[in-house]
């Protein structure tokens, strides 16, 4: 049987995991965007434990809805960076430094 | 419960701003260039119809709707008021803008009417969930607002760091709330509330839920530490977003910060107000000590910014129905005057090229008195010279921190006010006694300047009367 806390070992990894990303990484926008999901993955992980062993469904219809939105967020989020790869002919994190101060 | 046209009732104001949103949305389609004005006169209808429907729907009782998840009482009231007027500010200084800029389409006008929808819900939310959608709704119309002109070298650059650090800050957000969830086994922000009263939920679980949910608000508020997009969002996108992304969201914030710290998470008071404590301090120092150093008007305003979010949650650190009416009161008139502030901004930026340097305001007086005369009523407010509303609005905050005893944060905060003063009182001097750059005359339409002189005269209005505002934010705490 697997315990409620494993669940949340596993999501809090990979939260920590996909904050570390966002900070660490500086070659690469869609990584960024790739983390964001992950990060919103994790605590899906979170709400669907918590809401089996609580024998209570409302933590899984909050997942549905952060799903969709998620999906939204990608679909600007890609805009934007297709937006950003039009004026700047680059996607690295490091080039993106015009704003300072 | 069953579920008819009446029970709806407090919703209507969503309802109508949607229907209207969707109906700006297709009318202009059909619209060409020569047509766009249709765009602007209906979003201007729009929103005031919805003032009218909010009004309507108001009411001192407190009404809870669709299963617990959507509430609303006085405060929702009078912050939804509040921030339909600021947003309407807003979108009449963007249109000259936005023609200059050759950008004047109908985006901008959708764009921000969902964001105002979106911000509604935030205000209106009864649970983790309504929340939750609501702050997306504004924020995704940001992150698209922020980007929308296309052509802007720095545009998508500012919209690639907020949307990542906004993405961030909600993921944070959300992992609280699961945690919250987790403890208590509620979404319900006043069945959260009883659950934590009763003290049956597991305190460490509450806690680390808790601190994540604290980094999401103060990320959305940009405070310091978490305010790094803040100036470069502000500097980056066109002025007339930086106008709307400035002014209304804070209202939004602080009903996000109310719905979730005290409706849902009262009971962890002791727990919050130490962290908000630490956020307060460095936000009002590192705000207005940086924004000295600042030579770019918009990026010394997102410092200022920063500055008077340190002032709203002093309010929310009292924790007190005193408190918390002074910081409703704070976020109600800073929205306005930065609606004020960032539209100067926009009226002085002609031909496409922005205004943005401190140097742009030289020599206004000479250029056009009026102009000048309100830009130094709004600089004063937020410096907090009287008789402008703006010394009221962080007299009430100071004496709600004071009465909790904590007089050492009272003075912090008025030692870090009046460093922030210089920087006002540099603008206020450039254009007064400099001598202008250029001699172009200043031109804008009878719109324009009809707003811009209500909102002028309206800092010095409610600094002269601060009774009628106060009176309405102390009435929606009880009090």
């Amino acid at each position: 049987m697997i315990a409620l806390s494993d669940y949340l070992i596993v999501a809090a990894i990979l939260f920590s995991l996909s904050v570390a990303g966002i900070f660490l990484n500086r070659k690469n926008v869609i990584l960024l965007l790739m983390c964001i999901e992950l990060m919103l993955l994790a605590v899906n992980i979170n709400f669907i434990a918590f809401s089996h062993f609580l024998g209570d469904t409302a933590g899984q219809v909050f997942v549905f809805f952060i799903l969709t939105v998620a999906a939204a967020e990608a679909a600007i989020g890609l805009a934007i960076l297709v937006v950003l790869f039009r004026s700047r002919q680059t996607i690295n994190v490091a080039d993106l430094d015009t704003l300072k101060g | 419960m069953e579920y008819n046209l009446t029970t709806l009732q407090p919703v209507l104001p969503e309802i109508v701003l949607l229907c209207a949103a969707c109906l700006v949305l297709v009318v202009d389609l059909f619209l060409s260039d020569r047509t766009r004005l249709v765009t602007y006169g209906l979003s201007l209808a729009a929103l005031i119809v919805t003032v009218a429907a909010t009004q309507y729907a108001a009411g001192p009782v407190r009404e809870v709707i669709l299963d617990g998840s959507f509430v609303r009482d006085p405060m929702a009231d009078v912050l939804k008021t509040g921030l339909l007027l600021v947003s309407l500010f807003a979108f009449v200084y963007a249109k000259d803008y936005l023609r200059e800029l050759g950008a004047f389409r109908g985006e901008y006008y959708v764009l921000g009417l969902f964001a105002v929808l979106g911000m509604m819900i935030m205000i209106s939310a009864n649970s983790f969930l309504t929340v939750y959608l609501g702050l997306e709704l504004l924020a995704l119309c940001l992150y698209a607002l922020v980007a929308f002109h296309r052509d802007s070298k720095t545009g998508a650059e500012a919209a690639m760091k907020y949307f990542v650090l906004g993405a961030l800050a909600s993921g944070m957000l959300l992992y609280g709330i699961s945690m919250v969830y987790g403890a208590t086994g509620h979404l319900v922000l006043p069945e959260v509330a009883a659950v934590i009263a009763a003290g049956t939920a597991d305190q460490t679980v509450l806690v680390f839920g808790l601190v994540f949910i604290v980094i999401g608000i103060a990320f959305k508020f940009g405070a310091v530490p978490f305010h790094m997009w803040v100036p470069d969002v502000y500097h980056g996108a066109p002025t007339a977003v930086t106008l709307f992304l400035g002014s209304a969201p804070k209202i939004a914030a602080f009903a996000l910060a109310i719905r979730l710290l005290v409706d849902g998470l009262g009971g962890l008071l002791a727990q919050w107000q130490d962290m908000l404590i630490i956020l307060a301090v460095l936000s009002m120092a590192l705000g207005n000590v940086i924004a000295i150093a600042q030579t770019n008007l918009k990026r010394m305003l997102a410092y200022s910014t920063i500055s008077h979010v340190g002032f709203i949650f002093l309010g929310l650190i009292a924790g007190t129905d005193k408190g918390f009416s002074a910081a409703m009161f704070y976020a109600i008139v800073y929205a306005l005057t930065a609606a004020g502030g960032f539209g100067v901004v926009t009226m002085l930026s002609r031909n496409g090229l922005d205004a943005e340097n401190i140097d742009d305001l030289k020599g206004l007086n000479d250029r056009s008195p009026w102009l000048a005369f309100m830009m130094m009523l709004i600089l004063f407010s937020m410096a907090g010279v009287p008789p402008t509303v703006g010394f009221f609005a962080k007299l009430f905050v100071l004496d709600a921190v004071v009465s909790i005893d904590l007089v050492w944060l009272a003075v912090v905060a008025v030692f870090f006010s009046i460093i922030g003063a210089f920087y006002y009182l540099r603008a206020v001097k450039a254009m007064y006694f400099d001598k202008p750059l250029v001699d172009v005359p200043l031109v804008s339409s009878l719109d324009t300047q009809v707003a811009m002189s209500v909102n002028g005269l309206a800092m010095l209005a409610f600094g002269i009367f601060p009774a009628a505002l106060l009176g309405a934010c102390r009435a929606a705490f009880g009090g």
